[in-house]
């Protein structure tokens, strides 16, 4: 980033600087440019042709290099920075004038922009002026809430109020639609809820090993898969219900976590990380090639749905079911908003034990062994029993979220279980803020919930024409998404640490003290 | 016949440690008295770390004994023990020469960690038990108040009664790692209490410290070994300390034991002034015929 404003600089010296530096990146861009939008392969009869586009390239380099110039001459170079008002709207500083000034003017603006963009319906200017509306209005509630009670417990609120959110949303919102019939896609809200549930407690379940006890695990979708194919092969063969299967399932995986644990033991770090990509990849392939067991990649199908204590939900009518026990109308909704507060509590389970453990003994273990090792070892602690441990509580709990997952479907492949789906729960644990059980909710949300609704953001195509698909950009997002968390938050969402035991008054510790697991 | 040889805590043999061609370590013998302060002396590179590191099983020594025999009548070979079974079985807890807190935990976190055996039993989690119906076990451990909360609260008094010693109580809440260097050796000494030791080993416990610090750092270990009832090993490089609180001193050069006696004695022999403050080259010759003599 470009030197920042010296006090003593004239503006000439300034204007001078910034025009170099945007110069500079004015080359940087047309040399990444040049290929990459600069040309395109055109399939002509006589072969496959470059065709020059001279014209997008010179804007893009053109975007980059007055971007550049005005973040250097109003943000990087200036004295008064034209983002520090924006910036005190999320601190606790004192406004001066010309903050206030500069906000209101920006408040003054977009809203110009809303309501001309709604006279000539541009929907260009009705996102832009919604945007910084929203983020001053954002910004104004928070500073007025913050003036009026300054010592509230946010985190917990937070909390509290988050679950409570999960544990209402499915009731109210299926009653707010019985009573008024507001048209809202319920089926396909409470599958996202569920999805995104399911990445939570895969998150929580990761962030044991990972954020904890800090043994960086690559395979983790291994004891997923292991946990959701125990269950479909008890259930397919032997007729074994969701409930039966779920303590089985789990216990296979935590088995399956010892298993794995014995032999990575004596590796740390990029090796134990290489080992556990491996262990995971071999799983896959397991499933992929014993096909007498497993079915190989056509997978296993008609896996059974969890009952309401021994209530199944169908429409069959005669035989006791969910709705005929309760005298109720059969809804394959209910089936379904059943399967959100399996998942629900199994998660709050997962965060529950984390919790716990966290206080107890073992939980201390882990976290002094991601912090060093060797101290740990002088201390008495047994590291390889920690490791282990820390290794099965995590493969459990991702065993019990593939068992549930195998239900959900109905339907499970070897597909399902492929390094992506490990890389996705890793990011959310990191991205989060490595041992937060609130961070990793967040990210769990943001990440799997947020790349899902830009599948829906049908009001941006009146922007960016007829052929825009947002879906297509997702990977895009998620790239930018981690490039900012890493130059803003690198210790993740959520950059503290909470210590367990306190004799006087809990202060948060600061995540830059915490080591990230070198163990 | 020396007092700390009638019935010494720890005897060690003839230890020997090759790295490949290496001897770092070559034939030492000493006993570590009860209740003594044992300092372990030598230029750099003289081969006390390694030393220290075979007695607290970070090494595995390659040749020579070493028996630690408990008041009780047990007695350990520390040979061949595990390095976590040294602590937590023959009760020897050891400190780094730099500094190895756990920084992203608070300092009663710290000593928290220390009385993990302790509180792991209370907990109702066998320390061995772990291969799946450890599982089993861990969730009764979480959902189990009673004999766990007591055993825990013990164990904070214990660690208060230590911050208390080390003045470092009201940083009880702190994370370690912000506590300056002086107040992070001597919790890294209080840690090592937490743990119960019968033998405590110090690996340069005053380096890098103020003269002050460095006085302080004495009582405690004059406090440590009145009230405690414990043997302390140290290695030290400032001469001051080690005259002043050792009992009994072993010096080490190139990694050959070449002196084993009190104060006094290692004060006046030749072999360790020649060790410590060399020789010019004319006088070498004759200074080698007084060592061999």
């Amino acid at each position: 980033m470009s030197p920042f404003a010296e006090p003593g600089k004239t503006f000439g010296q300034r204007l001078q600087a910034a025009l170099a530096d945007a110069i500079i990146a004015g080359y940087i861009a047309f040399a990444l440019f040049c290929l990459l939008l600069g040309v395109r392969t055109v399939d002509k009869v006589t072969g496959l042709t470059l065709a020059p586009r001279p014209g997008l390239l010179a804007i893009a380099v053109g975007i980059v290099v007055f971007g550049r110039l005005l973040l250097n001459l109003l943000v990087w170079q200036a004295e008064y920075p034209i983002t520090t008002p924006f910036a005190r709207l999320f601190t606790s500083e004192r406004f001066e004038r010309r903050d206030l000034i500069v906000l209101g003017t920006a408040a003054f603006v977009s809203a110009l922009l809303l309501i001309v963009g709604g006279i000539i319906h541009w929907a260009a200017f009705q996102l832009i002026g919604a945007c910084v509306l929203g983020f001053l209005a954002v910004g104004v509630v928070r500073r007025v809430i913050v003036y009026f009670f300054p010592n509230l417990p946010y985190a917990r609120i937070f909390t509290i109020g988050g679950i409570a959110f999960a544990v209402l949303f499915p009731i109210c919102s299926y009653l707010l639609e019985k009573a008024f019939h507001l048209g809202l896609p319920l089926r396909y809200l409470f599958d996202l809820s569920i999805l995104v549930l399911t990445y939570v407690m895969l998150g929580w379940g990761l962030n044991i090993v990972v954020g904890l006890a800090g043994l960086l695990d690559l395979g983790y979708v291994a004891f997923y898969a292991v946990g959701a194919y125990v269950f479909a092969l008890l259930a397919t063969h032997f007729g074994l219900g969701f409930w039966m299967c779920l303590p089985i399932a789990g216990l296979a995986a935590a088995l399956w976590g010892v298993i794995l644990g014995f032999p990575v033991l004596r590796l740390r770090g990029d090796y134990l990380a290489i080992v556990t990509l491996a262990f995971g990849e071999i799983v896959r392939i397991i499933l992929l090639n014993w096909t007498p067991v497993t079915n190989g990649p056509n997978g296993i199908s008609d896996i059974p749905k969890p009952t309401f204590f021994g209530l199944p939900f169908s429409p069959v009518a005669g035989s006791m079911t969910f709705s005929s026990f309760f005298g109720l109308k059969y809804e394959p909704i209910q089936g379904i908003i059943f399967l959100y507060y399996v998942i629900l509590g199994l998660a709050l389970i997962t965060n529950l034990v984390t919790i716990r453990l966290r206080r107890l003994p073992i939980g201390r273990a882990w976290e002094a062994m991601r912090e060093d090792e060797i101290a740990c070892r002088s201390l008495g602690i047994n590291t390889t029993i920690t490791k282990l441990t820390a290794f099965a509580t995590g493969a459990l709990f991702g065993g019990l979220a593939g068992s549930f997952f195998a239900t959900r479907q109905g339907f499970i492949s070897p597909e399902s279980f492929t390094f992506i789906e490990s890389a996705i729960i890793l990011a959310i644990v990191v991205l989060g803020g490595m041992g937060s059980q609130l961070g990793v909710a967040i990210a769990a949300i943001v990440m799997v919930g947020g790349f899902e609704a830009l599948r829906h953001t049908e009001g941006l195509q009146s922007i960016f024409g007829e052929g825009f698909d947002p879906a297509l950009y997702r990977m895009l997002l998620f790239g930018i998404a981690m490039v900012g968390i890493m130059v803003w938050r690198p210790r993740g969402i959520v950059g503290s640490r909470s210590p367990t035991i306190v004799l006087d008054e809990a202060r948060p510790i600061p995540k830059a003290l915490v080591e990230e697991g070198r163990a | 016949m020396k007092p700390w040889e009638k019935d010494p805590l720890l005897r060690v043999e003839h230890l020997t440690m090759r790295f490949g061609g290496l001897i770092a370590v070559d034939d030492v013998s000493f006993d570590v008295g009860r209740r003594d302060i044992t300092g372990l002396i030598g230029p750099n590179g003289a081969g006390k770390t390694t030393v220290f590191n075979c007695i607290t099983g970070f090494y595995k020594p390659s040749e020579g004994m070493m028996k630690l025999n408990h008041p009780d009548g047990q007695s350990f070979n520390l040979e061949r023990l595990d390095d976590h079974d040294i602590n937590s079985r023959a009760r020897v807890a050891r400190t780094f020469q730099n500094i190895r807190l756990f920084p992203g935990m608070t300092v009663l976190e710290n000593l928290m960690v220390a009385q993990h055996n302790v509180l792991t039993r209370a907990s109702g989690l066998p320390t061995g038990a772990v291969l799946g119906f450890g599982i089993f076990a861990t969730v009764g451990a979480i959902l189990h108040i009673g004999g766990f909360a007591r055993a825990e609260r013990e164990a904070v008094d214990y660690a208060r009664f230590w911050l208390e010693r080390v003045q470092l109580i009201k940083r009880a809440d702190t994370p370690a790692g912000e506590l300056p260097y002086g107040e992070q050796r001597k919790l890294e000494i209080a840690r090592a209490m937490c743990t119960r030791p019968l033998l405590l080993c110090l690996d340069e416990p005053a380096a890098g410290l103020n003269a002050r610090e460095s006085d302080a750092l004495t009582e405690l270990l004059y406090d440590i070994r009145a009230k405690e009832d414990i043997a302390i090993l140290l290695i030290e490089h400032d001469m001051s300390v080690v005259m002043r609180i050792s009992d009994h001193l072993v010096v080490l050069d190139y990694g050959k034991e070449i002196a084993d006696g009190s104060r006094e004695e290692v004060r006046n022999d030749p072999r360790v002034i020649a060790a410590y403050l060399g020789v010019p080259d004319d006088e070498v010759a004759k200074v080698e015929r007084e060592v061999r003599q």
